[in-house]
């Protein structure tokens, strides 16, 4: 039987530089949760180091985790990163580790990189610079996440700063991607009649937060079996009678 | 006033991904941006563009600002689709070791002396 599950599949943890500290994930997961968040992906900053301890947290709220990161290219591209397996997303964290600048972050630059285990306690920092691009192109990033039977979002494809459309001008249509996301604040009818090459695929809308008060009611819905990964992708391709659907802009 | 994309080679020293591409273009003026976007809305047809990103995308973009030539900076080299893609559409791809800042700089003392400025 097919439910709806609002999803946000776009949210920092404290590991994340630019994340507010109050990104833990138990926080986080306790306010995704009561904003009616039933799948929730953490896609922190080149690192899926906290994503076991937010699954750890969702499992105790009844909250489907998919295993996630996002990504930066060499062309300064933000792509969201989806996985079926928590494994999965720790082995493209080591290709993308290798895939960095071997540089330390910089706290008073960049901001602090919180690690959690999986009972949601403080371990420590990350030390190596997140924010930083990959060696890995828009297609070698999109292939190697496939590899793994990965699913990649293109973020906020509607801001000119790190993202596809503004830093590479439009979606090549080799590339294949199934969705792409638009930003909380944007229209998704008006982002689609603003970049023509967004046509054939689906948009979807997640809340990008850095803070715990930008996780909000989700807009983005997808109507589900159950709560997976393989499930997420028919989605976007509408098969199976699977769909996804998002809520315009609320009226302000 | 223009100039030939020959000159600009000699001028730059440039190396050619795509040897004898274009060579004969006249160019108008000379455009810096990492921005495919902004390449987008305010290149002006004739313009050489000037480049960090080495993604195919670029050769898109070329076309459809009627730019005269595409120069990759710093060392930069063409994707393997990237130099396809241009020698398909018959764009110009050229490549310096030259840092974007002083190919620029070199290119706008070029256009001043070719304007009697300087």
């Amino acid at each position: 039987m097919l439910r709806e599950f609002p999803a946000d599949l776009h949210v920092h943890s404290a590991l994340s530089p630019c994340a507010a500290d109050e990104m833990t994930p138990e926080a986080l997961v306790r306010r995704a949760r009561s904003q009616g968040v039933a799948l929730l992906a953490v896609t922190d900053h080149n690192s899926a180091a906290n994503v076991a301890a937010v699954m750890a947290a969702a499992h105790a709220r009844q909250v489907a985790v998919v295993p996630g990161v996002e990504l930066q290219t060499r062309e300064d591209v933000h792509l969201l990163c989806l996985f079926g397996e928590l494994e999965t997303v720790l082995d493209w964290q080591d290709a993308i580790y290798r895939a960095l600048p071997a540089r330390k972050n910089r706290e008073e630059l960049f901001g602090p990189q919180w690690l959690y285990d999986v009972a949601g306690r403080l371990i420590g920092k990350l030390d190596r610079l997140l924010l930083a691009a990959t060696s890995f192109s828009v297609e070698q990033a999109v292939a190697e996440v496939r590899a793994r039977e990965g699913v990649v979002i293109p973020s906020h494809v509607d801001r000119p700063a790190y993202s596809l459309l503004g830093h590479l001008g439009f979606l090549p249509p080799e590339l294949g991607v199934e969705a792409c996301e638009v930003s909380r604040r944007a229209d998704p009818a008006e982002v689609r009649q603003r970049f023509p090459s967004l046509k054939h695929v689906e948009l979807v809308s997640f809340s990008d937060a850095h803070r715990l008060d930008e996780i909000d009611r989700p807009r983005t819905v997808f109507l589900l079996e159950q709560p997976s990964l393989a499930e997420i992708k028919k989605a976007l391709e509408g098969r199976d009678g699977r769909r996804v659907t998002v809520r315009g802009l609320p009226v302000n | 006033m223009k100039v030939s994309l020959q000159q600009i080679i000699n001028e730059l020293e440039l190396s050619e991904a795509l040897p004898g591409v274009g060579k004969d273009r006249t160019v108008s003026g000379a455009y810096c941006s990492d921005l495919l976007s902004d390449v987008m809305a305010h290149a002006q047809p004739g313009d050489v563009w000037l480049t960090l990103q080495t993604h195919q995308n670029i050769v898109a973009v070329a076309v459809m600002a009627e730019l005269a030539a595409i120069i990759l900076t710093r060392g930069m080299r063409p994707d393997p689709d990237t130099l396809e893609k241009a020698s398909r559409e018959g764009v110009p791809l050229l490549t310096t070791q030259l840092p974007a800042f002083e190919a620029a700089g070199r290119l706008y003392c070029m256009f001043r002396r070719e304007r009697g400025e300087c």
